[in-house]
């Protein structure tokens, strides 16, 4: 019989706010979401199942289409966690790290950007959005002169980098960091006083500290509610604890909180940025373990060992003895993590990924039920999920 | 407050139920007996500051006794550390208490490890597929599902 009390309607999964193919079920008592029933794996591609069948180089490349507003970092958490495996961590050339650090630092901005970007739309504000990927194309134009592709980088390498940086980008990146903290300002100008926008988030997807640490949530969600958590500086990876910057905590709990959070993050980055840009000194970017790190093409086609090692590396891949790692890094999403284990074989036996978004959107329900329809497009926005990241 | 005070309360409190305990690359990992699973979460979360679930899933180690391998990776927000305990579950009887009522968090990650590899959590609150559709056969995570599927042949490359 049917139910007069509420009415249970789909959201999604085509619907513009849902940032991908989320499906919500709302159970909706008026304007009221009684209940709120997210159905996620529309983009499921079976990437651990795809890695236990590649060796480690060829596992690189399925990363960077997970969280695909971040690649950089996971491509960074996959190659730190074999390289943990390896024993490899403390062999990777400084020059490497720093790259590492900036570059994931110039993602942490860009994914922050599409965020606002979004977040502000789905809300109405359809000018921030434009500014938004007026600044996102400089981070993209740096990729493909960096990587050579413009979303799916695959730029970090077991042991290092897959090539050094171009001439000239040094400064291309320098004048883009003197030039953000000037467009975070023109962002916070058109909505931080924006009355519309502050009736629209202030007070909206509370949820307490203890609730967000009970399920799971990480990254700029959970500082929003005030713990002052960030793996960057608590489990420092790539040389992180050689960076001075702030950890950006906000304490409202709700989506104003964690929008300031964001701000100040993308702020910090760009201190990040300055700090490695000054420490950048020519150098080696790869480890010096030719069993294990592909050799640069000058080798391959000039010297027989190099020829070799490519060949070795390409057709049999390397084999880490058997142990198991997890390595978590700081996405823009929150902790992404690499659980790798190895049966001693050229391929990992089983990798899991921790996917930020896939724990934090299960939150979403606690944030969102009790409260209007209209601010579940609010929160899908405030916890900023990307569902290739969810999917898997 | 190393993992190794962390292992030694667990180990005092416990006794028999810890099996093994083994570090690799700096990480300590505590296999445990799977029956008081929930005891020992809880007593994890509550006495020594194990805050926060980061991630749960499962290793099909097909071929051998006891097939499958329950991993929960553990954070500690307080002093930063991490510890990992496992739970060897039979393919007999491929099931295992939810922790849900310890870590809600736990509620999804376990759908998923029921979803892709087939374990069976007692007691879970929403005990449904996550990511694959509801009607769909078989968990693909196991290692005697193929990567193609299950109803085609393996690739076997172009110039066959």
């Amino acid at each position: 019989m049917a139910n007069f009390e509420t009415m249970t309607i789909n959201m999604g999964p085509q619907h513009p706010s849902t940032h991908g193919v989320l499906q919500l079920v709302l159970e909706l008592d008026g304007e009221i979401v009684v209940k709120a029933t997210p159905h996620v794996g529309f983009l499921h591609r079976g990437v651990e199942k795809l890695s236990e069948h590649r060796t480690y180089h060829q596992v690189l490349p399925l990363t960077d289409r997970l969280d695909y507003l971040a690649p950089m970092h996971n491509n960074l958490g996959y190659v730190l966690a074999v390289e943990k495996l390896l024993g490899l961590t403390d062999a990777i050339p400084e020059r490497a790290q720093v790259v590492r650090v900036m570059l994931a630092e110039l993602t942490r901005i860009k994914s922050h950007l599409v965020w606002l970007a979004c977040h502000a739309l789905d809300i109405g504000a359809m000018t921030v959005f434009i500014y938004c990927f007026r600044e996102r194309e400089h981070i993209m134009n740096f990729y493909e002169k960096i990587s050579g592709a413009r979303m799916t980088s695959n730029y970090f390498r077991v042991g290092g980098l897959s090539a050094d940086l171009p001439d000239g980008i040094e400064q291309e990146i320098r004048q883009f960091i003197d030039d953000m903290p000037g467009h975070i300002a023109t962002y916070e100008g058109l909505l931080t006083g924006n009355k519309i926008w502050q009736k629209r988030i202030q007070g909206v997807g509370v949820i307490s500290a203890e609730d967000a640490i009970d399920l799971g949530v990480t990254g700029p969600s959970l500082r929003g509610s005030g713990v002052d958590w960030d793996l960057r500086r608590d489990q420092p990876y790539s040389g992180y604890e050689n960076y001075d910057f702030e950890v950006a905590v906000s304490d409202g709990c709700d989506t104003w909180a964690r929008y300031h959070a964001r701000l100040k993050e993308m702020r910090e980055s760009c201190k990040i940025i300055r700090q490695a840009l000054d420490k950048l000194k020519p150098g080696p970017i790869l480890a010096d373990a030719p069993k294990i790190c592909l050799p640069p093409k000058k080798d391959v086609v000039n010297s027989i060992e190099g020829l070799i090692h490519h060949f070795k590396i390409v057709t049999e891949g390397f084999k880490p003895e058997p142990g198991e790692v997890y390595v978590g890094v700081e996405n823009p999403k929150g902790e992404v993590g690499f659980y790798i284990v190895s049966d001693g074989s050229p391929r990992p036996y089983r990798m899991k990924i921790r996917s930020a978004s896939f724990v934090n959107l299960q939150a979403l329900p606690k944030m969102c039920e009790g409260s209007l329809i209209a601010d579940v497009v609010a929160v899908i926005g405030t916890l900023d999920i990307v569902l290739g990241e969810i999917d898997r | 407050m190393s993992a190794q005070v962390a292992v030694d309360k667990l180990k005092a409190q416990f006794g028999e139920t810890v099996l093994t305990v083994s570090e690799f690359r700096g990480e300590t990992t505590v296999v445990v007996k799977k029956d008081e699973i929930v005891a020992i979460c809880a007593f994890l979360k509550k006495e020594l500051g194990y805050n926060f679930l980061t991630d749960l899933c499962a290793i099909d180690y097909l071929g051998q006794a006891p097939r499958f391998m329950i991993v929960y990776q553990l954070y500690n927000i307080g002093i930063h550390q991490r510890l990992r305990i496992k739970a060897a579950v039979d393919e007999s009887d491929a099931r295992i208490d939810t922790v849900s009522c310890v870590w809600a968090t736990a509620n999804w990650l376990e759908r998923e490890c029921y979803d892709l590899m087939g374990i069976v959590f007692n007691n879970h609150p929403d005990p449904r597929r996550i990511l694959l559709a509801a009607d769909w056969v078989g968990h693909p995570l196991r290692k005697d599902y193929p990567v193609q599927g299950p109803d085609r042949e393996p690739y076997q490359g172009r110039l066959q």
